[in-house]
């Protein structure tokens, strides 16, 4: 039944000591985090290690959450600094777009019946500029354009812009395979 | 328009792999784990002391602990690692809160960032420029592991179980030059007894009584530093796009601060990372103009140290040094928000300052405008030579309030606009902005700021931007400002630093003798097939900006050089990474080539104040010799594609680099070249 409770709700219980709201809460931070880690990076073991980073983390940080934003919109903003982070100093290792090569490898043993389309979701993808992909990462992940501003502390023109821009780049992608 | 966002959104949903059931209730069963403690800790904790007031503090450690691990220190060694965690302690002694034991796995530690501002006792730890010195001293005899010793941080006077002390802030750590050998009263094990404070963060064993090495290098600031993004140029078909176009670029910014994040023991983001910049750091022994020309234009063909098959076409321009430098207008505009009350920042500025003061003469003027909270005139437009008026404004100068730079902006341009007005004619006006970094001027469109600048620099009044210190510093904006404002922009970190920029190079920094300065390359496809400008990322132009003197582009000041390399393959080789098209028109039969040369070099540029630009033109000759000291050029740009992690290099080490560095060294009268090969030992010691 608990599982209706906004996630603000469930974020102050668990603040305030309450065991069963914080897992919950985790269970779904993991999901969102995770969600949005594999679409920016592509591949699986980058997004799982993001997303455990910052469920170990969840129990500090939710002492410096004071409510005043929405907690989703708190919580993707940590997640897009960490993401950032992680991939800029993942940078020197290998580049951002190399985990979508990493990831063909392990596809093409998965899945056959979907590859044409997901070789083109992996080119668009990493065809895109990294502030491209970020936007249309949360966008996809069904943020709307508002908050996705207040996330990455950018306007909401500059969000549409970037989204416009995004489909404008697979669009031409797309017309450039046929 | 929508549908194709469904259609990838669809296309996510089934086809992006699936989070592994096991590896999310690990995560979570650690998350669960963390919680727990969180919980104990704060119950414990409330009964010794008051929650608010321990809170603030204790949050504060903490995240000057987020803070540290995501910075990479994780990356270095662990000697580093367990420096910076001593640097801590002053802080850790006053906060007697048990700190819940968080486990955060090696990885995740790093990227782990706290967006919230620390807490007020945060400036404990200065960041100083002598970092590498500290750091390469021995290390301390303390060695890392996952628990923290409680009687490290029991060493100070404090009382277990009382209510906690009223955690006034730190006062900052002095330089480390003041206080190399301070040691810090031994810690006596068990001394205190009691409650133990645990970070697991990043913890540290403390076996002896040890001597404690100063307090270096830890930034506590939030870090909200930017770069521009630019990926790196790719490999060019010569067959299908022949033309290069780009922008110079004088900037020495980059060098400076990689150097910083290097000697903080962490390898540099790429994005921080700008080949030209690196390269042009340096001087090359290229011969000086002849006649009129502004510059002289050099051009030479080498083998590649990098990709065996594959050449380097070097393009070197040398300024003009005139003998006798024109007047100067300068209207120092200085940031004195508080984020600029650190030792590499305000005070700095001022020794930056004192220095250059040396190079100006009776002719020229300065001014000295300061922004935070309001904007004010510290210094009305006064004889360089005036010393003792100069000097004590200076010395009024404190940083303190919030930073709002529209008004500043405004003043210093008025005021560059009255000295001009006012003095010599011929006189050079310049408005120079020192900032920490998030120059939040008010204009809240960046482009309306670039609108107003660009008019200035019309005008005839020019922008440079000097940064200093680390942890908000807006490199990105800082570029474009001073890209657009025809100035130079620097990143001042050591006073050494500073010497360079504004006393060896000031001639050069603030005397313009080309404006506009684009160039492009033609090559030739009949012995070209593939090439590849190394850095000028942030610089491309379009083809058709060339020809268009409204395109704005870099400038040359007096005795400038400007480097930049291509590495090209040619026709023929067995490096060539593309393969020739099997049915493109004209492309399966190559034409013949009877000019012997391998390319086009033509450069446009204006003469200050002009709006027409003058065109240069060069044949690329496939058997130019190699220019001089190309070697140590080439050196440095193998040094920035290795940092910018180039796949495009083979297997060119950092070893190799250092090796053809230290061939190339030469004469280096300043020690700049050598102290290079060092940082490119560092970086190789951090990538391991």
């Amino acid at each position: 039944m608990r599982m209706d409770v906004s996630d603000e709700s469930l974020a102050r219980a668990a603040a305030d000591g309450d065991r069963q709201a914080f897992a919950l809460l985790v269970e779904r931070v993991y999901d969102r985090v995770y969600g949005y880690a594999v679409k920016l990076s592509g591949s699986r073991t980058e997004a799982e290690d993001l997303a455990q980073d910052l469920c170990a983390a969840l129990p500090t940080k939710l002492q410096s959450f004071r409510g005043e934003a929405k907690l989703t919109t708190w919580l993707y903003r940590i997640t897009v600094n960490a993401a950032r982070d992680r991939f800029r100093r993942a940078a020197t290792r290998a580049r951002a777009a190399d985990g979508w090569g990493d990831w063909e490898l392990a596809r093409q043993a998965e899945m056959a019946e979907t590859a044409e389309r997901v070789d083109w979701l992996m080119q668009a993808m990493s065809g895109l500029a990294v502030d491209l992909r970020e936007t249309l990462a949360l966008v996809l992940d069904g943020v709307t354009h508002k908050e996705a501003a207040q996330i990455l502390e950018v306007s909401e023109g500059t969000v549409s812009w970037r989204v416009s821009e995004a489909k404008k780049k697979l669009k031409a992608m797309q017309e450039a395979e046929a | 328009m929508s549908d194709d966002l469904d259609d990838l959104k669809r296309a996510f949903d089934a086809a992006l792999p699936r989070a592994d059931p096991d590896k999310r209730a690990e995560a979570i069963a650690l998350a669960m784990k963390n919680f727990d403690r969180v919980q104990e800790s704060d119950a414990l904790a409330r009964q010794t002391s008051e929650p608010t007031r321990e809170g603030g503090v204790f949050r504060g450690a903490r995240q000057m602990l987020a803070n540290i691990s995501n910075r990479g220190f994780l990356t270095a060694t662990t000697a580093i690692a367990a420096v910076a965690m001593v640097a801590l302690i002053p802080v850790l002694r006053d906060s007697q809160p048990p700190e819940p034991d968080i486990f955060i796995p090696g990885e995740g530690a790093r990227t782990v960032l706290e967006s919230a501002p620390v807490a007020d006792p945060a400036p404990v730890v200065e960041e100083v420029p002598e970092a590498a010195d500290v750091l390469t001293r021995d290390a301390p005899v303390v060695s890392t592991s996952r628990k923290f010793d409680p009687s490290v941080r029991q060493s100070g006077p404090v009382n277990q179980g009382r209510p906690m002390a009223d955690p006034s802030p730190q006062p900052p750590a002095p330089p480390a030059g003041a206080a190399r050998n301070r040691t810090v009263a031994p810690a006596s094990p068990g001394a205190g007894g009691g409650i133990s404070l645990e970070t697991g963060v990043l913890n540290l064993k403390h076996s002896a009584p040890a001597p404690l090495p100063d307090p270096v290098i830890v930034q506590p600031e939030p870090n909200t530093e930017a770069f521009p993004e630019a990926d790196d140029n790719p490999i060019k078909v010569t067959a299908e796009s022949p033309v290069s176009t780009f922008s110079i670029d004088v900037d020495t910014a980059s060098w400076a601060f990689i150097r910083n994040a290097l000697n903080r023991g962490q390898l540099p983001p790429k994005d921080a990372v700008r080949i030209e910049e690196m390269v042009n750091y340096f001087s090359y022994d290229y011969p000086a103009p002849e006649g009129d020309a502004p510059f002289a234009t050099h051009v030479g063909v080498s083998n590649s140290p990098w990709v065996e098959g594959t050449q380097i076409v070097h393009i070197g321009l040398q300024g003009i040094l005139p003998e006798a430098r024109p007047p100067m207008n300068l209207v120092f505009l200085v940031d004195t928000s508080g984020s600029m009350n650190s030792a590499d920042k305000l005070p700095l500025l001022k020794q930056s300052f004192r220095l250059m003061l040396g190079q100006l003469g009776e002719n020229d003027t300065i001014a000295i405008v300061t922004y935070a909270g309001s904007a004010g005139l510290a210094l009305e437009p006064t004889k360089a030579t005036e010393r003792e008026t100069i000097l004590a404004a200076l010395d009024t100068l404190h940083a303190g309030g919030s930073t709002a730079g529209q008004a500043g902006l405004q003043q210093a341009y008025a005021t560059a606009a009255q000295m001009a007005r006012d003095g010599d004619e011929d006189a050079i006006s310049r408005v120079i902005l020192a900032t920490d970094g998030d120059f939040n001027v008010g204009i809240s469109d960046p482009d309306d700021l670039k609108d107003f600048i660009a008019d200035k620099r019309d005008e005839g009044t020019y922008l440079s931007v000097l940064g200093f210190g680390r942890g908000n510093l807006d490199d990105a904006t800082m570029q474009a400002l001073a890209q657009t404002g025809n100035g130079i922009a620097s990143y001042i970190d050591t006073l050494a630093e500073a010497q360079k920029v504004l006393v060896d190079q000031l001639t050069g920094a603030l005397v313009p003798i080309a404006d506009d300065v684009k160039i492009q390359v033609e090559w030739n496809p009949a012995l070209v097939a593939e090439y590849r400008l190394i850095g000028y990322e942030t610089r491309a132009l379009k083809r058709e900006d060339f020809n268009n003197d409204k395109v704005d582009a870099g400038e040359i000041g007096a005795g400038h050089q400007v480097t930049a390399l291509y590495a090209i393959t040619p026709v023929g080789s067995p490096a060539r990474m593309t393969d020739p098209l099997r049915y493109a028109a004209g492309d399966a039969a190559p034409v013949a080539d009877d000019t012997g040369e391998l390319g086009f070099l033509r450069l446009r540029y204006k003469a200050p104040g002009e709006d027409t630009s003058k065109l240069i033109e060069t044949p690329i000759m496939a058997d130019a010799a190699p220019l001089a000291e190309a070697d140590w050029a080439l050196a440095i740009a193998g040094f920035g594609q290795i940092l910018r992690g180039s796949d495009l290099i083979g297997d060119w080490s950092m070893g190799d680099a250092i090796a053809l560095a230290q061939g190339a060294r030469g004469e280096d009268a300043f020690g700049y070249r050598q102290g290079a090969i060092t940082l490119m030992r560092l970086a190789q010691s951090l990538q391991q």
